[in-house]
């Protein structure tokens, strides 16, 4: 999950210094029940992998579901590759933090991009059949735009799985007592096996899995949760007197000038999160972007993203209301005052509250969401690698069957490459904290590149390559240069990131914009299905039986999303 | 090789791929997975619920938790096998299968 959890990686960054004491405080005491529901869960994970085995026949089966499922799965799917552990536990931490500023990294932070890419991006992107987000940028722009996306991608990927993987085992050392190098070769074996058996329909259906055992386990807590500190009245009365008014509340106290913990003003969080770094996230990061473009026609696969928005709407509720309990039951949880870190505030109520039986349905989904967040980086990367970058630049023309073979073995390697990454994290956590911050502020110019690259025709193809490599190099500069030497002062790393994404976004703007001047543009012809106002020759497709009903219509659905996002800032913003 | 790479190359290599494609003829239904294991899991936490000590009542804020979160499954797993019995996975080649989308957008 990268940019859209930047709070997770600082929040999981600081768990490994106390192990220790961690293990001692929140150890469940879970009992052979829960270890009974955890095991189903394992044993149906292979299971699905096992089955899924029989559809893989060609590479298109295998990296892509082979086109061909529905718009509610792969919406789903694409809502719980995002839903990860990483994402749950540090959004609990950002809320035990900042309060109420949390929704902000879904109704602003997500909604809108989401419905950007599912009715504006998505006939691009499904429509010129392409495999992957940097097929998208051969195809518009050249291969050296092509090149250096998918090896940071391919990078980027391992290096966020890794991370995952270690997260996992924190967390499950201090929770079950299991030893750091089991779990992470456990789960690792895990992920390899259901995805080197069944490919991305076994990762994808996994995730739809997944999504229902996440929320099982996180409405009790919620429910609960909120029963112990007197409902959402006394939640809010008890935080309002210790942490003061704005902590309530959306808006409260980011006006420009005015100071607020999360050291942003509502303009730096409207451009710098609600559209250059969620934009750059959501609609051009592969590990998401895959599952729309294995949906099995155009209208499925705009509506999947569209689809997974209704959910996002609502799942802030159930990971920012236990962070708020947390921070009301132990008031001086992530200070030095408390054993207890932010990151801390949801394993603290399933310990506090949960019974066996649904604490066996909470920890399951807890391991379910680790390893769904390793597997869709998994499963994007062995897509990328293979057909990106060794089916174009190293062994190309080999029949179909090879890459089949050769993306199985790439899976293998990608695991083995986390597992490492993994145990290097649990050595090296700042070098690590460094290079996921170093890798998200890609996703940046990403974003730039295909804006400019599908409103504007006249975008060279070397634009693309330069735009991506000014963008990131002004984000990185400004983020660590710039701020980390303190030349100008921004109160806290979050806002930063929004100042950075912002400085990468114009940037690389910039940069495209001079170079398309300069050289030459990519032919007319070369472009058709790519560019918007274009359209590909034989590429319209019936509309398939039974899509034209009114709750199936994108704009709809789209609109929908944004109205009722917006719907939901009214309550917390007065 | 030019440097321009011919979008015409992708789009003919995915459409040829796409005929060959097994996944729509093969793959079998998620509904049958996701209602199978919920039905499992509801019936085994109802039941942790039937039995609940006082102990892990008052720990649950007196909420007999294991019980309705069990109920709650058990619905979920029997509505995903009552989907997949009214409205079976459509045969693949004629056309694709027409199935609702109204599930978790309400989650």
């Amino acid at each position: 999950m990268r940019t859209s959890s930047r709070a997770t990686k600082r929040v999981l960054m600081r768990t490994p210094t106390h192990p220790a004491v961690l293990a001692a405080e929140l150890r469940l005491p879970t009992n052979w029940l829960d270890y009974t529901i955890l095991g189903i869960y394992f044993v149906v994970v292979l299971g699905i992998g096992l089955a899924a085995r029989r559809s893989v026949r060609t590479s298109l089966d295998f990296f892509l579901s082979g086109r061909s499922l529905p718009a509610w799965v792969t919406g789903l799917a694409f809502i719980a590759a995002n839903l990860g552990a990483t994402e749950i536990l540090g959004m609990a931490a950002n809320s035990a933090q900042y309060g109420v500023y949390t929704t902000h990294w879904y109704w602003i932070g997500a909604i809108p991009a989401m419905v950007f890419l599912g009715l504006v991006m998505m006939p691009f992107y499904y429509g010129s059949k392409v495999r992957s987000v940097p097929e998208f940028l051969l195809l518009r722009f050249d291969k050296a735009a092509h090149l250096l996306s998918s090896v940071l991608f391919a990078f980027a990927a391992i290096l966020i799985a890794g991370v995952n993987l270690y997260a996992l085992a924190i967390v499950v050392e201090a929770l079950l007592g299991w030893p750091e190098w089991v779990a992470i070769v456990v789960a690792g074996f895990f992920v390899l096996a259901y995805i080197t058996l069944g490919g991305l329909s076994s990762a994808i259906y996994n995730e739809v899995l997944q999504f229902f055992v996440i929320l099982a386990a996180l409405i009790p807590i919620t429910i609960l949760g909120l029963r112990k500190v007197g409902g959402w009245d006394g939640l809010s009365d008890s935080l309002t007197r210790s942490r003061g008014a704005d902590f309530m509340t959306s808006w409260g106290g980011t006006g420009i000038g005015s100071a607020n913990p999360l050291g942003a003003n509502w303009l730096t969080i409207v451009l710098g999160l609600g559209f250059v770094l969620s934009f750059g996230y959501w609609t051009t990061n592969f590990a998401e972007v895959q599952r729309a473009l294995s949906a099995k026609n155009l209208s499925a696969a705009r509506r999947t993203p569209l689809i997974a928005a209704f959910p996002k709407i609502f799942i802030v509720f159930l990971v920012m209301i236990p962070g708020l309990v947390a921070a009301v039951l132990v008031p001086k949880i992530g200070t030095a005052g408390s054993d207890l870190q932010y990151n801390d505030a949801i394993p603290y109520l399933m310990q506090q509250l949960l019974p066996n039986g649904v604490l066996g349905i909470a920890v399951t989904g807890l391991l379910a969401a680790f390893m769904a967040g390793m597997a869709a980086n998994i499963s994007s990367f062995n897509t990328v690698f293979t057909t990106d970058i060794w089916a174009k630049y190293v062994v190309s023309d080999r029949e179909d069957g090879y890459y089949v073979r050769f993306g199985r073995l790439i899976t293998a390697v990608g695991v083995l490459a986390s597992i490492g990454t993994a145990f290097l994290a649990s050595s090296f956590s700042n070098i690590m904290a460094y290079l996921q911050t170093l890798f998200s502020f890609f996703n940046v110019p990403m974003f730039v590149v295909f804006i400019i690259g599908m409103f504007w025709k006249r975008a060279s193809m070397k634009s693309g390559f330069w735009g991506l490599l000014a963008g990131t190099t002004a984000a990185m500069v400004n983020y660590f240069v710039i701020y980390k030497r303190g030349i100008i002062g921004i109160p806290s790393d979050q806002g930063a990131n929004f100042v950075s994404a912002i400085a990468g976004f114009v940037a690389g703007a910039v940069v495209m914009v001079a170079v398309s001047l300069f050289t030459r543009p990519k032919p007319a012809e070369e472009l058709q299905g790519l560019v918007y106002g274009t359209r590909s020759p034989g590429l319209a497709e019936p509309p398939a039986h039974g899509d034209d009903a009114w709750y199936r219509r994108p704009a709809l659905l789209g609109w929908g999303a944004v109205v009722l996002a917006a719907a939901c800032y009214i309550p917390f913003s007065f | 090789m030019s440097d321009s790479y011919s979008d015409r190359n992708v789009q003919r290599e995915v459409s040829e791929l796409e005929t060959k494609s097994a996944t729509a003829a093969r793959l079998f239904d998620i509904r049958r997975i996701i209602g199978g294991l919920f039905v499992v899991y509801g019936v085994i936490v109802t039941i942790a619920g039937l039995a609940a000590s006082d102990a892990e009542l008052d720990k649950a804020q007196g909420v007999n938790i294991n019980l309705w979160t069990g109920l709650g499954m058990l619905l979920l797993g029997l509505f995903f096998l009552a989907w997949l019995r009214l409205r079976p996975t459509a045969p693949p080649p004629p056309a694709p299968e027409d199935t609702g989308e109204g599930v978790g957008e309400g989650a």
